[in-house]
């Protein structure tokens, strides 16, 4: 089983290396493809634990929920961008921020991460500190609005513990 | 050709409008942490925009170079990675050394 888990990720390494070769040489040559061959698979077996880490069970699943949770997450950044535009042209300039904290269930590093960037990139609000361990969040938001937003409905995290598997 | 330039138009468009909008935000908003929100999130935005804006110009313009769309696109890819986790640092990096938020009613800074 260990073994197999290896060999997945020693594999997803290298495709993902190879892909990325090929796309930004852009030369299709017998030299070129072989040696960026040869380049990816040593690279794949010396550091395929850096990008693949820990158990590969679901990681499908998890990769089509993510994709489906971008696209909500971009239509978030328009809205966030819509809002900061609408505070900065505003005559009065509508903001009075505040720092809230709030825990979640999430305790994986790329789910803490997929949520600190998400709470950046969306209206109104920008992460400061994340304590992994307890999973505790330290948010600088601009108004009251987008941090009750967060406090209260708490879509945000929801829909991450939803793509990860983490409720 | 014409609704091809006319969106390409309207993403660059768009994509200086948020520039802009950031730049402005950062000269009237009060204090470190609100200039941060101005500018973390129309930059990501705005060069997103302008990035899609030449991908679409090249893409009907010269369909015979597809790599470069391609490049165009990963760059758009890492640019929303990095910019959220920069503005994260910068951020953090003010709250450890102490520097207060802004608060309603206050001078600004």
């Amino acid at each position: 089983m260990k073994l197999k888990e290896k060999g997945f990720g020693i594999l997803l390494t290298f495709c993902i290396m190879a892909v990325f070769w090929i796309l930004l040489s852009g030369v299709f040559d017998a030299f070129h493809l072989i040696s960026g061959i040869v380049c990816c698979a040593i690279v794949s077996i010396i550091s395929h634990d850096l990008l693949v880490k820990g158990k590969t069970e679901k990681k499908l699943q998890k990769s089509l929920r993510l994709l489906i949770y971008i696209p909500w997450e971009l239509w978030q950044i328009v809205l966030a961008n819509i809002d900061v535009a609408y505070r900065v042209l505003h005559p009065k300039m509508p903001i009075d921020p505040l720092i809230i904290e709030f825990e979640t269930t999430l305790r994986g590093e790329f789910s803490l991460l997929t949520l600190a960037n998400s709470i950046t990139l969306t209206p109104g609000t920008i992460t400061i500190l994340v304590k992994p361990e307890k999973g505790k969040f330290l948010v600088h938001a601009i108004a009251k609005e987008p941090a009750e937003a967060l406090l209260v409905d708490q879509t945000m995290q929801k829909k991450v513990a939803h793509v990860f598997m983490e409720t | 050709m014409v609704i091809v330039h006319g969106v390409v138009m309207a993403l660059l468009g768009a994509g200086v409008f948020f520039t802009l909008v950031g730049s402005i935000g950062l000269l009237r908003f009060p204090d470190f942490y609100t200039r941060l929100h101005a500018t973390g999130k129309c930059d990501t935005l705005g060069g997103g925009l302008i990035i899609l804006g030449a991908i679409i110009y090249h893409l009907f313009q010269y369909p015979e170079t597809l790599l470069v769309p391609a490049k165009l696109a990963f760059l758009i890819f890492f640019i929303f990675i990095a910019n959220p986790t920069a503005t994260h640092a910068i951020m953090k990096a003010a709250y450890k050394t102490g520097l207060k938020p802004w608060r309603l009613g206050e001078e600004r800074r």
